[in-house]
């Protein structure tokens, strides 16, 4: 059976296992922007922790996904066999891109302007919100573009532990041997990962002021 | 001295253990321009930024309108002191009106007030609003940033401003130009300036008292007269080099 064919027979599966994969990786990734954007401000307050904070992600990262999930597994409240799993490994995944871009942002700000910010009487909590992010919104955002492209991707393994998603259909297309069925992962899951990179693009132009975009 | 707005009683500043700054004891009258000089290193900043609580004294004190700058709320005194710096740091992500008119929006001053405000500023420095209210600080050249930054420091109509070399990356053509305008603006305005150079002929531009700061130390202060007469050998090497 060909690729279209074998779409068109099973088309009210594919979009089900596709909005899991959304629902999955747009889950994961709010939870890795709502840790790790205050992660990588506080990471600028306190400069002394940067290197066992970034460490720490570092090596997450480096841990193969297949090898992470397995290791989640048995862990109490965060493991066991289904898409819970799979979202906090897809947390952990994104947390690396987003601390680093939210820290390297926010300290690439120009220090006469904070030097400015502050001598003209503004708290520290109003330099954090109308000077720091503001001007580190593109690179923070372009962190959270990573990390929504990589958890696509990564996103796919879930399967492999009831997670469901699109990694459905490349886990049974490889065991039948069937290209067909393994595309219809693998092609849905490319167009997400292209959708989401554009959009969140299109996102970070709008916010770089340096194009004099938004206010 | 009577009317003094700005004490520096026995001020030091010093961090682990090497001294910056002082003792060093200064008054700057109400509505006198008092202009640091001395070379890089002299303490000129250091003792600048003693004033609006971005350092405070390791030893002595600094009292603004009578009180230490331990015991102000360093938010409140920074809003009633404007603060140019050489890099201006305008905001690159705002307009010239945002810039201009962001303190007054801190202190939650209504739109419009603010607008007329800003207007009011941009035509006092000389950069018609209609042409530069809604340019973005890249598309400014550097006196005209500088313009900004000054008119950024006046906008909540602060008794103090603080200028820490403000001109010394414009073109000499426009330096003398926005020197002449920023002594006549400040006058008029009564405002008590404290303008840290290294530039003698700036310095005698502005002053009407000028204190001499080298290593850390104050060497010479008197008013710009008595700084031109004055026998002291410092000063008058400083003269010379003009």
């Amino acid at each position: 059976m060909s690729f279209w064919a074998y779409l068109a027979a099973n088309r009210a599966e594919v979009l089900q296992h596709t909005w899991e994969h959304v629902w999955m990786v747009a889950l994961s990734s709010g939870c890795a922007v709502a840790i790790g954007v205050p992660a990588g401000i506080l990471l600028t307050r306190r400069p002394a922790w940067r290197a066992w904070v970034l460490g720490f992600a570092n090596v997450v990262q480096t841990i193969p996904s297949l090898a992470l999930f397995g290791f989640l597994i048995p862990l109490p409240f965060i493991g066991g066999i289904g898409a819970r799993t799979a979202i906090v490994a897809l947390v952990l995944y994104g947390l690396l891109p987003i601390i680093r871009n939210t820290f390297s942002g926010i300290t690439s700000v120009d220090p006469a302007v904070r030097e400015a910010a502050r001598g003209m009487g503004m708290t520290d909590a109003q330099i954090l919100w109308i000077v720091e992010l503001r001007l580190a919104a593109p690179v923070i955002l372009a962190g959270v573009r990573i990390a929504v492209v990589l958890g696509v991707g990564i996103g796919t393994i879930a399967a492999a532990i009831g997670g469901g998603g699109l990694g459905e259909f490349i886990f049974r297309g490889v065991a039948m041997v069937n290209h067909a069925v393994i595309l219809a992962g693998a092609v849905p899951a490319a167009l997400l990962a292209l959708l989401a990179d554009g959009a969140l693009h299109l996102l970070e132009r709008r916010l770089d002021w340096r194009r004099g975009g938004a206010p | 001295m009577a009317g003094a707005l700005i004490q520096f009683q026995d001020a030091v500043y010093g961090v682990g253990g090497r001294t910056l700054l002082g003792p060093l004891s200064l008054e700057v009258a109400q509505g006198e321009t008092l202009v640091l000089l001395g070379p890089s290193g002299a303490g000129k900043t250091t003792a600048l930024r003693l004033v609006n609580a971005l350092l405070l004294p390791s030893e002595g004190e600094v009292q603004v309108a009578g009180r230490s700058t331990r015991q102000w709320d360093p938010v409140r005194l920074r809003r009633g002191i404007g603060y140019v710096i050489q890099e201006i740091g305008l905001f690159p992500h705002l307009t010239v009106e945002r810039n201009v008119g962001l303190v007054p929006r801190l202190e939650g001053w209504p739109a419009r007030r603010i607008r007329e405000r800003v207007r009011e500023l941009l035509d006092l420095v000389g950069l018609p609003p209609a042409d530069f209210a809604r340019r973005m600080p890249h598309e400014l050249s550097g006196g005209q940033r500088q313009r900004v930054g000054v008119a950024r420091a006046l906008a909540a109509d602060p008794p103090i401003l603080l200028c820490d070399e403000p001109f010394g990356a414009v073109d000499p053509v426009a330096r003398q130009e926005l020197q002449l305008e920023f002594g006549a603006l400040t006058a008029r305005l009564g405002k008590t300036v404290v303008f840290v150079t290294h530039d003698v002929r700036e310095a005698m531009t502005l002053a009407r008292r000028v204190a001499l700061l080298e290593q850390g130390r104050l060497v010479f202060v008197g008013t710009v007269e008595a700084f031109a007469a004055t026998p002291d050998p410092r000063v008058a090497r400083l003269r010379e080099l003009r």
